[in-house]
């Protein structure tokens, strides 16, 4: 049970921050390059699911699967997307959900400095997100 | 439990079949007075709700069917010719009994579809933080689940199920068996164009997958069939091979 990275956009797609805890391929590009390449892909593979779905889809998340990963992608009210790849066996919904509400509401909402479409550099931000994740059942010890 | 659709795409990333086994209805028929409370824009031909409704009923998105039990045809006009914006613009005509719903897609935005699917997959085995991923097997949704199966020569079948479906597998691999069996071994067919439903091969057996096979015997089968396994692993042709003179003797 891991958890590989964290990817977070804001709505127009910039990205806002970017966590790692496993990564065993290298990136083959630099991370701004492969956030756009994340943030295209899961703009048109939700506007493909919209399309596909036979009803309408109420719910504003959805994952997939690979023979290796499982992509798990959450969209806040506000238009702030989560992507979160973990292995094959996780369904951390509610994780996004508490990463959304208690880390960022609280640590970069709420923050008077902080700007929209701007990085998230504050150290106070990644300290909480990684105890956040570290508590949760689907981080394993393989990661420390 | 059931299957809603399957799509094939061929190795370029075309979409060559359609099938639409069980589409649910999403369909509300209200009666509405004099002024409307939603907002309608024609796109595409179509009325289209752009505001108003709420959610369990009328909302945003669907498109308006039919009137007083008269369908809509395109333009958006009815049967008879009328003009349908003029129809519900007149004070005259309400109240009104109104069919609003979701539009079954056209081949073209079918085909789109299917063809968006082929940049998606290879981007999936790309991002990925482990080496030697697969592209997307499962994408799971709210209300469906959408499974694809790649071969070996780069075909992708993509079966659109609800999410309590079990036994997707099986299904995949007959589909395949069903498409290497009558799309492959008809000689009239070219690799990688779009397979017509009026032969009668694909459209039919499709929907009752386990009826027995019957091969269509043809001087130019072999050829066919050597030109499907060029594509395939040297070692797995003569296995191909053998097991179609299996089923042949």
């Amino acid at each position: 049970m891991t958890i590989y990275n964290l990817y977070m956009f804001d709505k127009t797609g910039s990205l806002v921050y970017y966590g790692e805890w496993v990564r065993k391929k290298p990136a083959t590009m630099s991370k701004e390059e492969e956030g756009k390449l994340v943030y295209g892909m899961i703009f048109s593979l939700r506007s493909f699911l919209l399309k596909i779905s036979p009803t309408d889809i109420q719910d504003n998340s959805f994952c997939y699967r690979t023979s290796k990963y499982k992509l798990n992608y959450y969209e806040s009210p506000t238009g702030l997307k989560l992507v979160m790849n973990t292995d094959l066996n996780s369904s951390p919904k509610d994780l996004l959900k508490s990463i959304y509400a208690q880390i960022y509401v609280e640590y970069v909402a709420k923050n008077p400095l902080s700007l929209p479409g701007e990085y998230i550099n504050s150290e106070l931000f990644a300290q909480k997100l990684n105890q956040l994740v570290s508590m949760s059942p689907i981080y394993s010890q393989r990661n420390l | 439990m059931s299957i809603h659709s399957i799509y094939i795409v061929s190795k370029s990333g075309g979409m060559i079949f359609n099938y639409d086994h069980n589409y649910p209805k999403v369909e509300t028929e209200r009666t509405f007075n004099f002024p409307l409370e939603l907002k309608l824009e024609v796109r595409n031909k179509k009325l289209i709700v752009v505001f108003g409704g709420q959610k369990d009923a009328v909302c945003a998105g669907q498109t308006l069917l039919s009137i007083n039990g008269k369908p809509i045809c395109e333009g958006p006009i009815l049967e008879d010719g009328t003009n349908v914006v003029e129809f519900l613009t007149n004070e005259a005509n309400f109240p009104t009994s109104l069919k609003f719903g979701k539009s079954r897609m056209s081949t073209n935005e079918k085909m789109f579809l299917g063809s968006m699917f082929y940049p998606l997959y290879a981007i999936a085995s790309q991002i990925s933080p482990e080496p030697h991923s697969s592209g997307i097997q499962i994408i799971e949704a709210e209300n469906f689940k959408l499974h694809c199966l790649q071969t070996l020569t780069g075909v992708k079948f993509i079966l659109i199920t609800d999410p309590k479906f079990v036994g997707v597998d099986i299904v995949l691999r007959r589909v395949y068996e069903i498409y290497s069996d009558y799309v492959l071994k008809n000689p009239f067919y070219a690799l990688e164009m779009p397979i017509s439903s009026t032969s009668r091969s694909m459209s039919q057996c499709v929907p009752g997958s386990f009826v027995s096979i019957q091969i269509v015997v043809s001087v130019k089968i072999t050829s066919i069939l050597f030109r499907e396994v060029m594509n395939i692993r040297v070692s797995q042709t003569f296995g191909c091979i053998a097991k179609t003179f299996d089923i042949l003797i």
